[in-house]
């Protein structure tokens, strides 16, 4: 199989897309010739012209709300959204419009629009451009919620964002863009709500999303070394969320550390531990743990920002921990 | 008032629909006063001919977008009574099957994208269904319609801007009825609203907005226009509101005076300046308007009835309508 980077990806998913339904359209800041800054929509304007691949003002409310109005009326729109930070700038067209939108039409109104952003810290890019903000949009009901890990995620999840007739935001890991993987020339979608067991494990699952896949990868790496086997565990999509592949895992290996980018602090991590405990109780032989990023604004100066997002080398950490029941009445 | 080329026919439809529009906020308001209806409700009283002018320049396939006083608009663009009641009533049978209640009834069949309950929250969906429109190649026309209350949101301009580089059929409807809720509009808009829209190379008109004929002379040659690619255009319709900013907003001479109510409504309203042309122009005789009123009150008072005696919905619709592919939302996998 080949190896192309999720950039291409993405860029893929959007073409393909776009050439099997002319109702799709882009729009959003510099998406035509300059093709995003990270290049991720490069050529897109050369094959579908600027009447599908929409330049905006810098006027994030504005083109958000834009493509609800349009999702309304038979268009299918994928917002470009530069950066994860700027959904403060969105949020009452994100969360009061586009995802009540059907609820309360009583099921006649529907908003079928994507909107793509990005996550993830230690760009050196400070506190108004590394953060990892899908939590926020996971809290409201009507949202669906994606993170792909990987350019096969990228691709697949796309696909069926775009063919989804509700509101979907898909946060890419903007450090991932250039990281290659292995994606199958033929098409294929990656149905929502269906976790990805990406390595087996006996002793202990280690859930991680997005930009934190790796990261768990990497720590069962390390853990395996050691005699310890960790599971590890992507959920692909936190809104739906595979409660059932996790419990299943938690209660096979009975120890869960729960790895995000978001906040910790009434986080993603926060709430899948939650759903844990709840079911899977009796078969724990140890807390539910959560990592997420440290509760504060993100840091400029690297010897602080690489310190606020959890590392592989923390995640083993805490698995030895677990395994040796150093955290079992941890205060 | 002011002169137009539509035919008796067209007349009486516009004097029905505004007495519609009246008659169902005079029952809405006795369903509140008489605590039969949950929660509050906006009225349009006094705005009629704001709505029905407009709407009845409209087609069916055309697109409206609502504010939380959105019951005349609901009405001007085709909906029924049973149905408007049921939903303000919070049935099963109403529009949005009671999930949306007086602040985001719509009838979605007749191109209305619904009531937005946050002031200026539909410009940018009105704009995009106008972007839609071009981009599918449909000759629809969209109005949006918002109050002066509005203009001081920040969206309005980013997407006025973006309707104006671009030339979408928007329409946009700024329904001036001189208070932001509890405050004068002098008060809270500096400099002049239609010079707003101007700034964009927006054409922009103010026109009387209790003359139905006017509104709707205007309307027609905007959106006849709009469909040709002209747009967008900007109209300031000067118009009063009879009621408080709600229902329950009874005691507001702090703010406005009753004479000044009381000029509005005797001198100025909608719907007994265009009666007495009706009558003057010998369209119709005041036992014909007389007796189209009574078969109005009738319907309403059948509609509230109806809505009165009609259920509510089920429980099990709580997690319903969240997604459009997942039936009950709140079904999860458990292991």
């Amino acid at each position: 199989m080949r190896n192309i980077t999720l950039s291409q990806a993405v860029n893929e998913a959007l073409a393909e897309e776009m050439r099997r339904d002319e109702t799709v359209f882009i729009i959003g800041e510099d998406v035509a010739e300059a093709g995003t800054p990270f290049k991720v929509l490069s050529g897109l304007v050369e094959e579908f012209g600027t009447a599908r691949v929409v330049d905006t003002p810098i006027a994030e409310p504005g083109f958000m709300g834009l493509a609800v109005g349009a999702a309304m009326t038979g268009s299918r729109p994928v917002v470009d959204l530069m950066f994860g930070d700027f959904i403060y700038l969105i949020m009452d067209q994100l969360c009061n419009q586009a995802a009540k939108t059907h609820y309360m039409s009583g099921g006649k109104l529907s908003v079928p629009l994507v909107l793509r952003t990005n996550l993830g810290a230690t760009r050196r890019s400070a506190a108004q451009h590394s953060q990892s903000l899908h939590a926020l949009v996971a809290h409201i009901p009507g949202l669906k919620v994606a993170l792909p890990s990987s350019a096969y995620e990228a691709k697949g999840l796309m696909k069926t964002a775009i063919r989804d007739n509700n509101p979907v935001v898909i946060f890419e890991d903007k450090l991932m863009y250039n990281d290659k993987a292995p994606v199958p020339e033929e098409e294929y979608l990656i149905p929502f709500g269906e976790a990805n067991i990406k390595r087996e494990g006996t002793d202990i699952t280690l859930i991680g999303t997005s930009s934190m896949v790796q990261v768990c990868e990497k720590a069962a790496e390390m853990l395996a070394a050691e005699g310890i086997s960790a599971e590890v565990i992507d959920p692909r999509t936190i809104v739906p969320l595979d409660e059932k592949a996790l419990i299943e895992s938690a209660k096979k290996t009975s120890r869960v550390i729960v790895v995000d980018e978001g906040h910790q602090s009434f986080g993603i991590t926060g709430e899948i531990a939650g759903r844990i405990n709840e079911k899977a109780f009796y078969h724990l032989d140890a807390p539910v743990l959560r990592m997420g990023a440290m509760d504060v604004p993100v840091p400029f100066s690297p010897a602080l920002e690489d310190i606020t997002v959890p590392t592989p080398e923390a995640v083993a950490e805490n698995a030895r921990k677990l395994m040796s029941g150093e955290m079992i009445h941890a205060a | 008032m002011a002169k137009s080329k539509t035919n008796t026919e067209d007349y009486l439809t516009m004097y029905r629909q505004m007495v519609r529009i009246r008659t169902f906020e005079d029952n809405a308001n006795q369903l509140y006063l008489s605590a039969k209806m949950p929660g509050l409700t906006h009225m349009y009283s006094g705005e009629e001919a704001v709505a029905v002018g407009i709407c009845e320049a409209l087609k069916v396939t055309d697109k409206i977008t609502s504010t939380h006083r959105g019951h005349g608009h609901c009405v001007a663009k085709g909906a029924e009574f049973k149905e408007m009641f049921c939903e303000l009533l919070g049935k099963e049978e109403g529009y949005c099957r009671g999930k949306g209640g007086s602040m985001h009834i719509a009838d979605q069949s007749n191109g209305n994208l619904g009531a937005n309950a946050i002031v200026g929250g539909s410009m940018g969906i009105a704009t995009g269904a106008a972007f839609s429109a071009k981009l599918l190649g449909k000759d629809d026309v969209t109005v949006c319609f918002f109050g002066d209350g509005a203009t001081a949101q920040g969206l309005m301009y980013e997407v006025m801007n973006m309707a104006a580089l671009w030339n979408l059929p928007v329409i946009y409807a700024c329904e001036n009825n001189g208070y932001s809720e509890y405050t004068r509009t002098d008060e809270i808009a500096a400099g002049s609203i239609t010079a707003r829209a101007e700034a964009f190379g927006i054409e922009a008109h103010q026109v009387d907005g209790q003359d139905v004929l006017a509104v709707n002379a205007l309307t027609q040659k905007l959106v006849d226009r709009a469909r040709k690619g002209e747009g967008p255009f900007f109209m300031e319709l000067m118009t009063y509101r009879y009621h408080g900013h709600h229902v329950g907003d009874i005691n507001r001479e702090y703010y406005r005076s009753k004479e000044e109510e009381k000029d509005w409504k005797e001198n100025r309203d909608p719907i007994i300046r265009f009666r007495s042309w009706l009558v003057e122009e010998g369209i119709a005789s005041e036992e014909d308007l007389d007796a189209m009123n009574a078969e109005i009150k009738q319907d309403a008072a059948d509609a509230v009835e109806y809505a009165l005696n009609a259920k509510y919905p089920d429980v099990s619709e709580v997690d319903m309508h969240v997604y459009t592919d997942i039936e009950h939302a709140l079904d999860r996998d458990t292991a």
